[in-house]
């Protein structure tokens, strides 16, 4: 027994190891001063001094938030009417809302330009039109987080409960059901924020420029700043999921993770 | 017809959600497959033969030996780690940060980890530096991390992660019952493992292997992030032909590298759900 406890701690330190290493090189190298030897907080200070950078996170930030909107505002009315209405509809919508697993970004980026040429014409040339693109990217994560949080309510009892006392709709959706998926919305909105944050792909190739765009290019001259932001995002994507793991509790949030596990 | 009418009182409230997936999500992809083959509305299989001639030929071959090594060092190692996080107290505080640290990596790193290994063993990297003064060894020699070879090193970083993921749930289902049978029945812990647990895992750790398979194959930003020059595989051989059309000598180039794109994931991923569906049936 004290062997298999030994091997287990070497195993422990030796991932330990290949996984935190790279973060601390990270720090330390967004730290050091090139020129003079030393220690400088300048790459960090460059997050919200140099104007590109600043103004490219503030464009990723806003994208967050209204991908996280479209998203809840197009998905939970749906995949509630579904359960309650067209159960019908509950195996396409579900076979369209995974999708996005199998056909990649860089697919989806590829056959996009037509329909950009339309979303441009039609709402101006602005980075924020990604809105669309990346609610499609979103997708297969946040219908996992909402299908398990609608499953374990009793959502036919609660809805005709409403509805009898004089509800419309509306108010069934926004005052009865929400509140009680709440843990489904959160994980949802944590995990979409968490992918849009960290999406390069579409952005780079549609030529908008991002937070992830914006490092790349910024790369090239300045390496601790690109470091410093690279650290940043994977620092708040980590923040995020720990706060999702803490409210939500249990095992689900494991499992709503896990592409195609829940099948 | 009171049926008909039914049936579009139902769908009707779907259409938002049915409009911005066919917008976004079908035409897209439909523009790469008929593109593929259309050229200037007229049918022609140009684009596809350009696909088996030497350069996209060996994109594709680098491509799958890049999936296959990283889905086969991260089917193993994730299982090894996804064993040592499962069979440690479930309540820690330790495991919730292991696996929001496994999520981060595994789903939302990409341009992020590209530069954490430029910080580790790039020309100055925090380790290559450390080897350079105390043994004299240059780590980044010969720009090996911009090759196939750091990709390999930077896709495994991403890699063991999603097979934690992926992987703990078939590992939860293994119940302490079967264990406590079997050892009843007389089996050493190793028997256990070699005759009740692997075999029972094995459809879960082949399918998370091709899901590995296909998230590398598909994987763009860590290596665009990395690579700048060249393109030695196949996703940034449609960077190549997308921003350069002329690049590879021929036009919509990239529809047929995209359509190629669809065709292996779509393969790897359809063997991933039968082989998931086969592993249900006992750890669910």
């Amino acid at each position: 027994m004290r062997a298999a406890t030994v091997v287990r701690g070497a195993l422990w330190v030796v991932f330990g190891l290949f996984f935190l290493f790279p973060l601390y090189a990270m720090a330390d190298f967004s730290t050091r001063n090139l020129i003079a030897g030393g220690r400088t907080g300048q790459a960090w200070a460059n997050l919200v001094t140099d104007q590109a950078l600043y103004q490219a996170i503030v464009v990723s930030l806003l994208l967050a938030v209204f991908t996280v909107a479209a998203m809840l505002v197009l998905l939970v009315p749906t995949m509630i009417w579904v359960r309650l209405r067209a159960p019908w509809a509950r195996g396409p919508v579900e076979f369209l809302c995974l999708l996005p697993l199998t056909i990649p970004a860089l697919v989806i980026v590829v056959g996009l330009r037509n329909v950009y040429l339309w979303v441009t014409y039609l709402l101006g040339d602005s980075a924020l039109t990604l809105t669309f693109v990346y609610v499609v990217v979103v997708l297969p994560f946040a219908y996992r987080a909402l299908d398990a949080a609608l499953a374990a309510i009793d959502l036919q009892t609660l809805s005709e409960a409403a509805r009898s006392l004089g509800a419309g709709w509306t108010a069934t959706i926004v005052r009865v059901v929400v509140p009680n998926i709440w843990s489904g919305i959160l994980s949802a909105a944590f995990i979409s924020i968490a992918v849009v944050l960290g999406e390069y792909t579409i952005a780079s190739l549609s030529g908008y420029e991002t937070l992830q765009v914006q490092i790349v290019l910024i790369g090239k001259s300045d390496g601790p700043t690109s470091v410093a932001a690279s650290l940043a995002t994977l620092l708040f994507g980590f923040a995020l999921l720990l706060l999702l793991s803490l409210v939500t509790r249990g095992r689900r949030r494991a499992r709503t993770l896990a592409p195609g596990v829940t099948v | 017809m009171p049926g008909a009418a039914r049936r579009v009182r139902e769908a009707l409230p779907l259409l938002p959600f049915l409009t911005v997936v066919v917008i976004f999500l079908l035409i897209p992809t439909v523009t790469v497959i008929v593109s593929s083959v259309y050229a200037d509305g007229v049918f022609s299989l140009d684009r596809i033969a350009a696909l088996f001639t030497g350069t996209a030929l060996s994109a594709l071959a680098d491509s799958v030996l890049l999936s296959g090594a990283t889905a086969l060092l991260g089917a193993v190692f994730g299982a090894v780690l996804a064993w040592l996080i499962v069979s440690s107290p479930p309540t820690s505080m330790v495991r919730r940060a292991v696996l929001s640290l496994c999520s981060v990596l595994a789903q939302f790193g990409g341009v992020a980890l590209a530069f954490a290994f430029l910080a580790t063993v790039g020309l100055n990297g925090v380790l290559t530096l450390w080897m350079q003064q105390l043994f004299g060894w240059n780590l980044a020699a010969s720009g090996w991390l911009y090759s196939l070879s750091g990709l390999i090193l930077v896709y495994t970083y991403f890699q063991i992660p999603l097979m934690v993921i992926v992987f703990i749930p078939a590992l939860e289902g293994l119940r302490e019952q079967w264990r406590e049978a079997a050892v009843s029945l007389g089996a050493s812990t190793w028997a256990y493992w070699r005759e009740v647990a692997i075999p029972l895992l094995t459809p879960a750790l082949l399918g998370s292997a091709l899901l590995l398979f296909a998230n590398a194959f598909a994987a763009y930003a860590t290596a665009a992030a990395l690579v700048s020059q060249g393109s030695p595989i196949l996703p940034l051989l449609i960077r190549a032909s997308l921003v350069s059309e002329v690049v590879l000598g021929q036009e919509g180039f990239a529809y047929a590298l995209a359509l190629e794109m669809i065709v292996v994931v779509a393969v790897v991923m359809l063997a991933y759900n039968l082989l998931v569906r086969r592993s249900a049936r006992w750890l669910s």
